[in-house]
């Protein structure tokens, strides 16, 4: 036996109807690899809505609830009160949403649950843009890009807005446990889906998940993107424990530029946007090097 | 004929493995490894979004009955001993 560096066993099945080279699938895999099978999923309206397979085939070895686009809050909270009530202790109850569906619509029931303290994990896969129904913008599309309601051309009309920040959203909520994976680096992933199961309250995950056709480039690169995402300090790999914060991965300090240009939604920015991206990008993660070292 | 509600299930159920979907259907390029050269890294079956490759002492098999060909097992390949070949081609 070879040994492996994350666990052998796997919670979902071939088949699923994501895209050639889909990051959330590998989201979905590092997820339930790091969390088992006692594991119960409310997934809202998004892409991974329609990746189970059409009815009645399901690629995953756990349950999922369905909800509306906003709900998925709602969801994990009713989920978490109905096994409290049936006595059922060893269950996880993860909520598994979209950027959109996180950012956007479900704010208020994800605050709602945050609020209450649900004892569940809430995860964010981030492609970045309304995926599932066509690639429109979203409060999670970076500054710069390309998508169909922000189609450029003559005028320019690229997203013209920074990317929400959804982990200081969270934080303000004062959660005990909240973090970034990469689906480039799933020993770290697994690694943070199994703390965040040890903790009680409810912890948050936000995962970049790369999107070969929103983001305009070839699927064999979805691994290779995410990476660079983490190496340029676009993407740092962090985690939040109990308040203090915890950089798990430094990165390369690649210029920004080799995450840039491997993307079609990036293509039209000129030398001086993709500088002023750099500036940006240098900037937070000089503050989160600060933040790190205060033990804060 | 109309059935009474109590035959109508409370909720759609999707109940079977999505192993009956062959997503290989869709694949415009083939994965091909050459056996000979794999190190045994386990990066292809690491970061098969589709768990198409299942590992057999440590070397890929690949499940074309599955695999979309995405070909991240042949850019993350360390030992580059897999290849893309076009769907059709020898």
């Amino acid at each position: 036996m070879t040994k492996t560096t994350i666990p052998e066993e796997e919670f979902t099945y071939p088949g699923s109807t994501g895209c050639p080279g889909c990051g959330a699938n590998l989201v979905m895999r590092y997820l339930l690899k790091g969390l088992g099978d006692r594991t119960v999923l409310s997934i809202p309206a998004c892409c991974w809505a329609v990746m189970p397979g059409y009815w009645p085939s399901n690629c995953l070895k756990v349950p999922i609830l369905y909800t509306a686009f906003e709900a998925t809050g709602a969801g994990i909270s009713g989920l978490r009160a109905a096994y409290d009530a049936k006595g059922v202790k060893d269950v996880t109850v993860v909520g598994f949403a979209g950027d959109g569906g996180t950012v956007d619509i479900g704010l208020q029931a994800l605050s709602g649950a945050a609020e209450r303290q649900t004892d569940a994990i809430y995860v964010m896969y981030d492609n970045e843009a309304y995926m599932n129904t066509g690639i429109q913008r979203s409060g999670a599309t970076p500054w710069g890009a390309w998508t169909t309601t922000t189609p450029g051309g003559a005028t320019k009309n690229y997203k013209h807005e920074p990317k929400k920040d959804i982990m200081a959203i969270m934080q303000a909520h004062g959660i005990p446990y909240a973090a970034t994976v990469s689906v480039a680096h799933p020993e770290d992933f697994v690694k943070k889906a199994q703390k965040a199961k040890s903790l009680k309250g409810l912890r948050f995950i936000h995962a970049l998940s790369p999107c070969p056709p929103g983001w305009r480039m070839s699927p064999q690169l979805t691994v290779e993107v995410a990476r660079l995402a983490v190496d340029t300090h676009l993407f740092p790999l962090y985690e939040i424990d109990d308040g203090r914060l915890r950089i798990t991965r430094k990165g390369k300090g690649t210029p920004v530029k080799e995450y840039l240009k491997i993307q079609g939604r990036f293509s039209h920015l000129d030398e001086s946007q993709v500088d002023s991206i750099q500036k940006t990008v240098d900037e937070r993660w000089a503050k989160l090097l600060k933040r790190e070292s205060e033990g804060a | 004929m109309t059935k009474s509600y109590e035959e109508i299930p409370l909720t759609p159920i999707s109940d079977s493995p999505s192993t009956m979907n062959m997503t290989g259907l869709w694949r415009a390029f083939r994965p091909v490894v050459d056996i000979s050269r794999c190190k045994k890294c386990t990066l292809c079956w690491k970061f098969c979004p589709d768990g198409a490759i299942t590992l057999v002492d440590g070397v890929p098999v690949i499940d074309l009955k599955y695999c979309k060909g995405c070909g991240i097992c042949a850019q993350e390949c360390s030992a580059e001993c897999i290849v893309m070949v076009p769907e059709g081609a020898e």
